[in-house]
């Protein structure tokens, strides 16, 4: 009987065209307006790292002096150098990884390419498992790279494209700042979004092109990005600040892969912060957080409130254009309120008419579907040409396009339920003596 | 094959309750051809849709071929509209949109019938009504009499143990009622049962066996002639 539903449902999207029409249009912009900001909404909030996320947790703890101190006050969001060494040598999560944003001028041995300068990632070895970074070639560096201040570098497949055509670059030199880099290894493309683990660079900026260990970085005294706060009234050379206890300005993640760990780790924190005022460091009370990676990125609002905005509205469209389908397909059907009687005097049972009026609602929605994906890819082609960080990201992926065909459907189901079931309670004596 | 016994219909409101039907008993037996007439608003139509379980009686009992239907549900009940009874309109009622051979598909679909078996039902049905050449055409491009003959062909077409005629050739001209009435008369002769309303004394003679019904009360159950020569001694 579905093949003979079907069929009827594609008759029925052809008598009266206009009426047709104006149900998939209702729907179609219902689901493109949606769709569009859905997945603008979806591409922002996104995980950036299924099925690791969470493991991954931004540990904050609370370093500075009573002056300004305010009772409920959330812990900075970076830590100090000081802190970073000592939580990196506690060793106490299943990995670990302090970073830092910079950049350096890059002088290219190809010829044709001027000096120019590189955003780079200051890190530590954990890095790259941590993050579960795809390498072409070789691989990151190790903790005995980070004690010895080596001069190594992992560089992006993109980096690699331009100075080496693509090749394999392991072993050669990459000249930063005037200092040689040999190169260990050469990332496949990789951008998580957003950019989760510095979002001082911005929330859904480009990974970074290339990678140094943070001990050399120092070392080598080279060009930092993203905010420092100091406290205390001791006064630091910009060298001293960055590897006092007082300036804080270090990212720090940790993995644990258990809810124990998890636990243990956050009472480490606390026993941490208590030794530290036990010293006389850590002056305001022990104030420490553990938040999961998407725990971090809700806590720093990373979605812009107005994208979450729009996608409210649009589905509230979407409601209206549901409610005006309603009402059409009520129209729609109920006309043919003769035709159901015929069909229920024939022998058709009720569960018959709903089915091949709820069809014919899904044909309506299919259709709607295909006007919804067009009307969404025209969406974020206007998306893609906003002055937004994002701007690029708005792209119609796969989930979305099953997510907009059942929107579409759905809407399209709902739409015709009350119409459908309308249309199978018609007394057929009634309607066939009205003749 | 009918048998209706003390059998009522009453359509109630708060206030008030009025009787299509009151108290018939009707037996109509297996190859009968029945004529029910009644002047207009008598019930004859309230009885027609009870005959087709169109409608449901608010009293006394209702067998069709031997089972009780006068309490089933709504889908029981059309599986037996489906298997057992052909109907036939007085304004064809055909589906606008489909063409001669989908219409008469129309019962069959819901069936559950092989696309072969169906064919060939449709095609033997559409013979026997002389209308094989005109399977592809759309109601609207045939006359009164044709879509009524798509109308007795759909309800020949699934083979029924009864054939309700309401008022079969109110829409046609007298030649069209001439050919439709023939036509329902030879396929009585080849065993149908058939009952008919109308309020038409001609047509009515043409059937063996009349019922009279007047305020929802058969007033007489008669031998169709003779009844046809009292009305003419009458006039």
């Amino acid at each position: 009987m579905f093949r003979y539903y079907a069929w009827l449902a594609a008759r029925g999207l052809k008598r009266n065209p206009g009426l047709t029409a104006l149900m998939v249009l209702a729907i179609g912009i219902g689901i493109g307006a949606s769709v569009t900001t859905l997945t603008v909404l979806q591409v922002l909030s996104g995980d950036p790292l299924p099925g690791k996320s969470d493991t991954l947790f931004y540990p904050q703890i609370d370093p500075q002096d009573s002056l300004g101190y305010q009772p409920g006050e959330e812990p900075p969001d970076v830590i100090s150098y000081l802190d970073a060494k000592n939580l990196l040598n506690a060793d106490r999560a299943d990995r670990q990884a302090v970073m830092t944003g910079g950049g350096a001028a890059v002088i290219p041995d190809k010829p044709g390419i001027d000096p120019y300068l590189l955003d780079l990632r200051y890190t530590s070895a954990d890095f790259f498992a941590m993050f579960e970074v795809p390498f072409l070639h070789g691989s990151g560096w190790t903790a005995a790279d980070d004690e010895a201040r080596a001069r190594v570098v992992v560089i992006s497949r993109r980096l690699n494209d331009k100075l080496f055509d693509g090749g394999n670059s392991m072993d050669r030199n990459l000249r930063l700042n005037n200092q040689d880099f040999r190169i260990i290894g050469v990332i496949d493309e990789w951008r998580p979004n957003p950019h989760f683990y510095d979002l001082n660079t911005g929330n859904y900026s480009d990974s970074e092109e290339a990678f140094v260990p943070l001990e050399t970085a120092i070392q080598l005294e080279m060009g930092r990005n993203g905010t420092m706060n100091c406290f205390g009234d001791e006064r630091l050379s910009p060298v001293q600040a960055l590897t006092s206890g007082s300036c804080m300005w270090l990212q720090y993640w940790v993995e644990l892969d258990s809810a124990e760990k998890q636990k243990d780790y956050l009472n480490f924190l606390t026993s941490y912060s208590e030794e530290q005022r036990r010293l006389g460091r850590f002056e305001r009370p022990v104030n420490v957080r553990l938040r999961s990676l998407m725990q971090w990125l809700d806590y720093q609002k990373v979605v812009p409130e107005d994208v979450r905005l729009q996608s409210w509205i649009a589905l509230g469209f979407l409601v209206v254009c549901i409610v005006n389908t309603v009402g059409l397909m009520l129209a729609k059907f109920l006309r043919r309120s003769n035709e159901v009687a015929v069909r229920r005097a024939l022998g058709a049972p009720r569960a018959s008419i709903f089915s091949q009026f709820l069809l014919e609602a899904g044909a309506v929605g299919a259709a709607g579907a295909l006007l919804g994906l067009a009307l969404s890819l025209l969406g974020l082609a206007a998306v893609r040409m906003q002055p937004v960080d994002y701007a690029e990201l708005a792209h119609l992926n796969g989930l979305m396009f099953c997510a907009a065909v059942l929107m579409a459907v759905v809407a399209s189901l709902i739409a015709g339920l009350l119409p459908a079931w309308q249309a199978c309670r018609v007394p057929p004596a009634l309607q066939l003596k009205s003749e | 094959m009918l048998k209706m016994t003390h059998l009522s219909k009453a359509f109630r409101t708060e206030v008030v309750e009025t009787f299509a039907l009151r108290d018939i008993s009707i037996h109509v037996r297996q190859g009968e051809f029945v004529a029910v007439t009644g002047p207009s608003g008598s019930g004859k139509t309230t009885f027609l849709n009870i005959a087709g379980l169109l409608e449901t009686p608010t009293g006394g009992s209702y067998e069709l071929d031997g089972q009780d239907v006068s309490r089933l549900g709504d889908d029981a009940r059309s599986r037996i509209r489906n298997e057992k009874i052909g109907f036939i309109f007085q304004a064809f009622n055909l589906i606008p949109d489909l063409n001669v051979f989908d219409n008469v598909d129309v019962p069959l679909r819901y069936r559950g019938m092989k696309g072969a078996e169906r064919k060939r039902r449709i095609d033997d049905a559409l013979a026997r009504v002389g209308l094989s050449a005109r399977t592809r055409h759309y109601p609207a491009e045939l006359s009164g009499g044709q879509q009524q003959r798509v109308a007795i062909a759909r309800a020949l077409a699934g083979s029924p143990r009864l054939l309700l005629a309401d008022e079969p050739t109110g829409n046609l001209d007298t030649q069209m009622a001439r050919a439709v009435m023939e036509l329902l008369e030879e396929i009585h002769r080849e065993g149908a049962t058939i009952v008919m309303v109308t309020h038409d004394p001609e047509l009515a003679a043409r059937a063996q066996r009349n019922v009279h019904v007047i305020d929802g009360q058969v007033v007489d159950v008669g031998d169709a002639e003779a009844r046809l020569a009292a009305s003419a001694v009458q006039a």
